[in-house]
């Protein structure tokens, strides 16, 4: 049999890197490498032309603001029509804090300034002053053919508020911590097998379940349905999940 | 008496009581053994006279001198203390580490008689990155020195930008016969030398054979400050440390009136430094290791130039400097117990390049006699960052290969033992021990004969650390130093 290859865009990691998120990298890197599947990662700078089609996997992470500012307009006039077929076509592509704002409808400033998104998840985030900081838990069903519950762990730190539109899927519900927007305990965005969260932590290390969840849709987007993924030993990530879990919520 | 002198003597009155009532708070902490009393008295003096430190503080003979930036400031200001003490100044330094506004405010009490006659010349105040602007504020220093700028805390500071743009409002205010002395290897430090009206003066390293490559992944500040494009740069020391020019406005590293021309790193046992200035040079050989306590000793060098201490006591106090309480510090576990040494890591660049050390100083390991043995002690307490994000963009990786054991401790335990197992290093080998006493115990009964336990820990898994090791009768308790 031969090697099995997947391609990973990180979208802009020279601005769009903050909190950890290049840890998110790191574990997919690994979990394909202990499973003999070639991961190549390829980064997506400003300027950068790209075929999106060649794709299985995407990263897009948070940055400071004056990075977000720096990227904004490449993304959106450069990558954005390329990627949103990709995600149509099922690219699994995670995206945190600022990319997943960028993936929403706008972002409405606290000055009152309407910056654009490119709206592939129904979604809109509003400016706020205050932090919303923490440690976050998180209740996700995953699979919506296999309705097992997965909590997952990560910090959050993050002043914009983001709302949901009637077509988005909540990735979970929060059960610590604030979440998109602090109020109505929604807790990241689905679409296909695109996912929009506030979490950092890194998120998928400690949350194998989704980093798997990623690796099946990519596999399945590039050989099909029958591609496997084998297990692997979880045993010290599910025990870092698992003591968050019980610190954070006390039987 | 007039309105005015009134208020004025209203006013001493108010900062005398405060004095005198965070005086008692030291005393009674230290009697009833509550601790170092770093920060509660500074705290109820703050509170009953808010404007107690500046009142204090003035009295100084020589001012204050005030030292910031993320990675080596209580190494920096330790040097810089002795630099002071050997000139047969006496110093004013807090020197336990207690950097936030309460913390200076405890120390200048601490060193003022009951009458708020300071005993002493000159005032030190490592400073807190956060805390700079109000202590630049309330201090009015004649000296203030910035280090560096790197990603820390970032649920507690905010982003880089935010800190460096209060940094230069609050530079701003520094009057033309102030000193402000910048890193220039640094180029989120060095652009707030501009259009200052205070004496700026640069230090930086000249030595090519440090350059380690491109800027890291963990640089904050490679984008110019003026028109954000990516620096290029013509040395990389470490992270965005290096000789650096924007390729499109043009705007370069200055050129430090002191450098580092030459240092040659002597494994975990020192380094040998030649450092030459406007009129001179001088050569130290320091005994701390690593290329970070070179620098720290070529900032405090240029502090001690700007406060006018002859370069020979500077030379002959950087000699006589050891380790401040776990940066690279070599201790043995008892009498005839193992060596161990202990180097705090708080941040990503601090944790990469203690990381690079330890692998450095070991002999070229083969693969199968991996040589290190680690304890790795991670705490999410507020002083320590309650997100521990900040692993994942720390550089564990030299360590594959290189592990012949770990124990992870502290409240993150499971964290560091992911972040590890991703590094490279086998799950089998890693011990998780959230206790740390337990783990320590465990680490050393786990230590072949002969080998060293290098321990890593947080800033409160450190204070945690010291205060068992003095339980132990290992170390003496900190604020007897």
């Amino acid at each position: 049999m031969s090697t099995l290859v997947l391609q990973l865009a990180y979208l802009y990691p020279d601005h769009m890197s903050i909190y950890g998120d290049r840890g998110n990298i790191i574990a997919l890197a690994q979990r394909c490498a202990w499973r003999g599947i070639q991961l190549n990662v390829v980064s997506v700078g400003v300027g950068d032309r790209v075929d999106w089609s060649a794709f299985d996997l995407a990263f897009f992470g948070g940055g400071q603001d004056s990075g977000q500012a720096l990227i904004a307009d490449d993304f959106l006039h450069r990558q954005s029509a390329g990627l949103c077929r990709a995600i149509e076509d099922g690219l699994a592509l995670l995206a945190i804090c600022g990319g997943y704002q960028l993936l929403g409808h706008y972002f409405l400033t606290h000055t009152g300034e309407r910056l654009p998104g490119v709206g592939v998840l129904d979604v809109h985030t509003v400016g706020g002053k205050k932090r919303l900081i923490g440690n976050i838990v998180i209740e996700a069903i995953l699979d919506e053919e296999q309705p097992s519950v997965t909590r997952l762990v990560g910090f959050e730190n993050h002043s914009g508020r983001t709302y949901h539109g009637p077509r988005a899927r909540s990735l979970g519900r929060v059960l610590v911590g604030y979440g998109d927007n602090g109020e109505d305990g929604t807790g990241g965005t689905v679409y296909r097998n695109t996912i929009g969260c506030y979490l950092h932590g890194s998120l998928l290390p400690k949350n194998p379940q989704l980093a798997d969840y990623m690796l099946r849709a990519a596999l399945r987007r590039r050989y099909g349905s029958t591609a496997m993924l084998p297990a692997l030993d979880d045993a010290l990530e599910l025990h870092a999940q698992r003591s968050m879990v019980e610190r954070l919520l006390p039987r | 008496m007039s309105i005015s002198a009134q208020r004025t003597a209203t006013r001493h009155i108010r900062s005398w009581l405060s004095t005198c009532l965070g005086k008692a708070a030291i005393t009674t902490s230290r009697r009833l053994h509550f601790g170092g009393g770093t920060t509660f008295p500074g705290t109820l003096a703050r509170w009953i006279d808010p404007a107690v430190l500046g009142y204090v503080t003035a009295t100084l003979p020589q001012g204050v001198v005030l030292l910031s930036g993320t990675n080596g400031k209580t190494t920096t200001a330790r040097m810089l203390a002795n630099l002071l003490q050997a000139d047969q100044r006496h110093v004013l330094h807090n020197r336990a580490g207690a950097n936030l506004m309460s913390g200076l405010t405890t120390t200048a009490i601490a060193a003022t008689d009951y009458l708020g006659r300071p005993r002493a010349h000159i005032g030190l105040f490592e400073t807190d990155e956060a805390a700079l602007p109000q202590a630049i504020s309330e201090t009015q220093p004649r000296l203030v020195l910035i280090h560096n700028l790197f990603r820390d805390q970032l649920d507690r500071y905010g982003e880089v930008d935010t800190i460096a743009s209060a940094w230069r409002t609050a530079l701003n205010t520094l009057p033309s016969t102030a000193h402000v002395l910048l890193n220039a290897d640094d180029p989120a430090v060095a652009s707030l030398g501009h259009a200052l009206t205070a004496q700026v003066w640069y230090y930086g390293v000249e030595d090519p054979r440090h350059a380690s490559g491109a800027a890291a992944h963990i640089a904050d500040s490679h984008f110019c400050w003026r028109c954000s494009t990516r620096y290029t740069y013509s040395l990389a020391f470490y992270a965005h440390i290096g000789h650096y020019h924007c390729p499109h406005c043009h705007y370069a590293r200055p050129e430090p009136q002191v450098r580092l021309v030459r240092l040659d790193l002597l494994g975990t046992t020192g380094s040998r430094l030649f450092v030459t200035f406007p009129g001179g040079a001088l050569e130290v050989q320091l005994a701390l290791p690593g290329f970070y306590n070179a620098i720290n000793a070529l900032a405090a060098t240029t502090a001690g130039l700007a406060l006018d201490v002859p370069p020979p006591h500077i030379r002959t106090a950087l000699e006589g400097v050891s380790a401040a309480f776990g940066r690279i510090e070599r201790l043995q576990a008892g009498v005839d117990g193992a060596p161990m040494l202990i180097a705090l890591i708080k941040n990503p660049v601090g944790a990469s390049e203690t990381v690079r050390m330890l692998v450095e100083a070991q002999p070229a390991s083969r693969p199968d006699a991996p040589a290190l043995h680690l304890l790795i002690a991670i705490n999410d307490r507020y002083a320590d960052g309650t997100d521990v994000s900040w692993l994942w963009d720390a550089d564990f990786e030299p360590l594959h290969g290189r592990i012949a054991g770990v124990h992870v401790s502290g409240t993150r335990a499971a964290d560091m033992a992911v972040r590890l197992k991703y590094a490279g290093v086998p799950p089998e080998w890693i011990v998780i021990e959230p206790d740390l006493p337990r783990a320590l115990d465990a680490a050393l009964a786990a230590l072949p004969t002969g080998a060293t336990l290098s321990i890593l820990p947080t800033y409160t898994a450190m204070l945690e650390l010291r205060a068992d090791l003095a339980r132990r009768g290992w170390v003496r308790p900190f604020w007897e130093e």
